[in-house]
């Protein structure tokens, strides 16, 4: 167990490979402006860096079960993310979540909600913070 | 390998305290269900690991349960969001 064999130096690679992208989803979440912003940085780029991580368990394991259970779990995974990211992105559309101010189009606000969703230029901290207060 | 792996947990870490920031400190609870989401996905990554670092297999198992509870919990919290109801 010693030894690394190039198998497990190219399995090494892809594990640290998808662990970039979380550690990039991760500064997506906190840096970007509104919740659809974020959602779309965050999700896309950790479910493939998670599914990048059950590949590289899988080359460094090989055909045991631990690797066996590691693509079906990367998988699982990639079917599933982007169907709760949907959710939740509709959830918050629904919800009232404004878009941020530099938006260009939101067709969906316009057909379905009577107007689309893009904050004004002034007032809107004030009001986040206003909704955050009932929150807490 | 060992210092590979010590600096994959702690980039993993790094980016889970990145997303409790987003919960803490998320101006609407849409964001926070967000931070909650890309958590429960980077969790599964962590155990996944820690398995493979053991060579421990069951924790794969574990791994593909809470992708499972993360999935259906992320569904429920986002119907919530929508209605402010869990009724229909």
């Amino acid at each position: 167990m010693t030894e690394v064999t190039v198998v497990d130096i190219i399995g090494y690679i892809v594990i640290f490979v998808g662990v970039v992208f979380d550690l990039l989803g991760a500064i997506g979440l906190v840096r970007f402006p509104d919740v659809y912003n974020r959602l779309q940085s965050a999700t896309k780029s950790v479910t493939l860096g998670t599914f990048g991580i059950m590949i590289g368990i899988l080359i460094v394991a090989g055909f045991t079960p631990l690797g066996i259970k590691a693509l079906i779990c990367g998988v699982f995974l990639l079917l599933t993310a982007p169907v709760s990211a949907h959710a939740l992105s509709r959830g918050s559309l629904r919800f009232g979540a404004k878009m941020w101010k530099g938006t260009v189009i939101d067709s969906y606000g316009k057909d379905k909600l009577g107007g689309p969703q893009i904050e004004s230029e002034e007032g809107e901290a004030k009001e986040s913070k206003e909704k955050d207060d009932e929150v807490a | 390998m060992s210092v590979l792996w010590i600096v994959i947990l702690i980039i993993l870490g790094v980016a889970s305290f990145l997303c409790l920031f987003r919960i803490f400190r998320g101006p609407t609870i849409a964001d926070r269900m967000v931070g909650v989401d890309i958590m429960g996905i980077l969790f599964v990554g962590i155990t996944a690991i820690t398995g493979i670092l053991y060579n421990l297999s069951f924790l794969v198992d574990i791994a593909i349960a809470l992708a499972l509870i993360s999935f259906v919990g992320t569904l429920a919290l986002a119907k919530y969001l929508e209605r402010r109801t869990l009724d229909d």
